[in-house]
């Protein structure tokens, strides 16, 4: 299969801290990753530097053949419309209604009718479970809701690759099986290829092609679900597990 | 003082020796204080000069950044279309919502210069120059000023405080990650409607402030009012207009970039919020002043030539 994102050696050390050590990882068209690892451990930065939201160090992110990370803020943007991403939270734009902001991409990548961009608003809407909301203000939604119309809008416009920061943290085990299974869904679907952050691993289990585990700020393990079960590496195991160990306690 | 207070104490409770031991006791500490004292005050000096250096550099730096964010912002208006919608946003927000607060300010403003004037002008038997003195202060320096100084912290203490806190809600990031570049989407069109509407609310204020005078120096103090109207249009000229309307336009372009760089730059957290707006209108303001003087002399050169 080709290669729809390839990173190659991404260091990023902020505020003196390396938070990314040489991260090599890649993605093939239509397969769904899993990134998982230590809260703190680097997932969101490396989602954002995916992204072009943060400029690297040193390493390369190659999107379809393209260096992300040559690029300037301006010369982003074409790319930056084929990818979507799902914040850690939400990042609704709050003076716009949950209908306008839904409509957001759209009306900026052009090319919708009115009409085309109302029926897919409600669309969305309802595949996120959230019908009829469209005129709902963004501070009027609780926490889960705002994440669930963060992801609308994040699928809205059928990114080839959507990122996923946490996508079922803070809901109720339902919505958060929905969730999943909608993640599933739009890869089989619409062969969208996924990066999916998570904590949990029932969902990683259920959602992953590939695992990948992110430790110390490089990819420390890689592999199938089941593999990553059976692995008996002790780094693995106790994410895995969650076993916590005296040196790890929250003083 | 600790001394002093220390040894009346001592001399009603305590023997001789004692109170000499005290006293003793007393000048070491007094001179150990003294010392830690030189050198607090040392490190305080130290502390000041290092402050006065990152203060001066800090701003001739953020003074360079503020001025690409200018070039930056005129290449996107010319590089992008226009988004009307959020630019008549803002005319709404900035020029008609303002609207109140710069006919209070200029009515105010306007009164209380002629009465003042007046009230020094009488003395001289001068009180047909009220007029004219009112009305060339008023368009030159009051109307502009006052009129920006008010925006500024209307304005561009609102416009800070929603670009840093859409900035720290990474709002600012969901944008670009949808592909729209920040300063684009909301920098110009606020510096755009700004440029519209400071010198637009600057004309409100000069009018009204001229109008003001005259109410307050004619039917109240008791100006002759064919010679106060008679002398006002006399020696006020167009490039007085002109000079107040220009100083508008060119301090409604300092409010927006100061404020757009200070909520695209803040301080992070919620209280960050809160500083960078006050910074902003802060800085805004002061540049406002400063800014007056230089532009007061190379306006008036520039319109030498008008009457
Ligand atoms: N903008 C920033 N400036 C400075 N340091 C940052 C910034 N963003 C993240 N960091 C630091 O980078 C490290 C990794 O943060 P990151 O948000 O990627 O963690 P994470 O793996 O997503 O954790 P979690 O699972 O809790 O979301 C943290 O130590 C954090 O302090
Ligand atoms: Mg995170």
């Amino acid at each position: 299969m080709s290669k729809i994102l390839e990173i190659r050696n991404l260091r990023k050390s902020l505020n003196g801290r390396a938070v990314l050590r040489g991260v090599n990882f890649s993605v093939s068209a239509g397969e769904r990753v899993v990134i998982i690892g230590r809260s703190g451990g680097g997932k969101s930065v490396l989602l954002r530097h995916i992204m072009g939201l943060l400029p690297p160090d040193a390493g390369e992110v190659m999107f379809q053949g393209v260096n992300l990370a040559a690029l300037g803020e301006e010369a982003l943007n074409p790319y930056r419309r084929k990818i979507g991403m799902l914040f850690q939270n939400g990042a609704l734009f709050d003076s716009l209604s949950v209908g306008d902001n839904l409509a957001f991409p759209l009306r900026e990548h052009g090319g919708f009718s009115a009409a085309d961009i109302g029926a897919r608003v409600r669309e969305a809407l309802e595949i996120v479970d959230l019908p009829g909301q469209q005129q709902t203000m963004p501070a009027e939604l609780s926490g889960g809701m705002k994440k669930r119309v963060a992801l609308a809008r994040a699928i809205i416009s059928r990114p080839v690759l959507m990122l996923y920061d946490e996508p079922t943290t803070g809901l109720d085990p339902i919505v958060a099986d929905s969730i999943n299974r909608l993640i599933v869904r739009l890869g089989d679907r619409l062969n969208m290829s996924s990066i999916v952050v998570t904590h949990d691993m029932v969902s990683a289990c259920h959602i992953a092609d590939r695992i990948c585990q992110l430790h110390e700020g490089r990819i420390y393990y890689e592999g199938t679900p089941a593999e990553v079960q059976a692995s008996r590496d002790p780094v693995v195991q106790k994410f895995v597990r969650g076993i916590s160990e005296p040196q790890d306690a929250i003083v | 003082m600790l001394y002093r207070s220390r040894g009346a104490w001592g001399q009603c409770k305590f023997s001789a020796a004692a109170v000499t031991g005290r006293k003793k006791q007393a000048l070491l500490n007094q001179r150990v204080a003294l010392k830690l004292l030189a050198q607090g005050m040392n490190m305080a000096m130290e502390n000041m000069l290092a402050a006065i250096g990152r203060w001066l550099t800090g701003g001739i730096q953020s003074a360079g950044a503020m001025t690409l964010l200018l070039v930056n912002i005129l290449r996107c208006l010319v590089k992008y279309p226009l988004r009307w919608r959020l630019f008549l946003q803002q005319m709404y927000l900035i020029g008609l919502k303002s609207q109140f607060v710069m006919l209070t300010t200029g009515a105010f403003v306007g009164a209380v210069f002629a009465a003042q004037v007046h009230f020094q002008f009488v003395r001289l038997g001068m009180q047909s120059a009220v007029g004219p003195t009112v009305s060339v202060a008023m368009c030159r320096e009051l109307g502009p000023v006052f009129c920006c100084l008010l925006l500024a912290g209307r304005v561009g203490a609102a416009m800070a405080a929603e670009i840093s806190s859409m900035k720290n809600t990474e709002q600012l990031d969901a944008l670009r990650a949808l592909g729209v570049y920040p300063v684009e989407y909301l920098a110009v069109p606020r510096f755009l409607a700004m440029l519209v509407s400071a010198p637009m609310l600057t004309g409100l204020v000069l009018v009204v402030g001229i109008a003001c005078g005259y109410l307050i120096a004619v039917p109240v103090l008791g100006v002759d009012g064919a010679y106060y109207w008679d002398n006002t249009v006399k020696y006020t000229g167009p490039r007085d207009v002109l000079i107040g309307l220009s100083k508008g336009f060119l301090f409604g372009i300092i409010i927006a970039v100061i404020a757009c760089y200070k909520g695209f730059n803040p301080s992070l957290g919620t209280a960050g919020v809160g500083r960078t707006t006050t910074e902003a209108v802060v800085v805004a303001s002061l540049t406002i002043l400063i800014s007056d003087f230089f532009f007061t002399f190379i306006l008036n050169s520039l319109f030498l030539g008008r009457v």
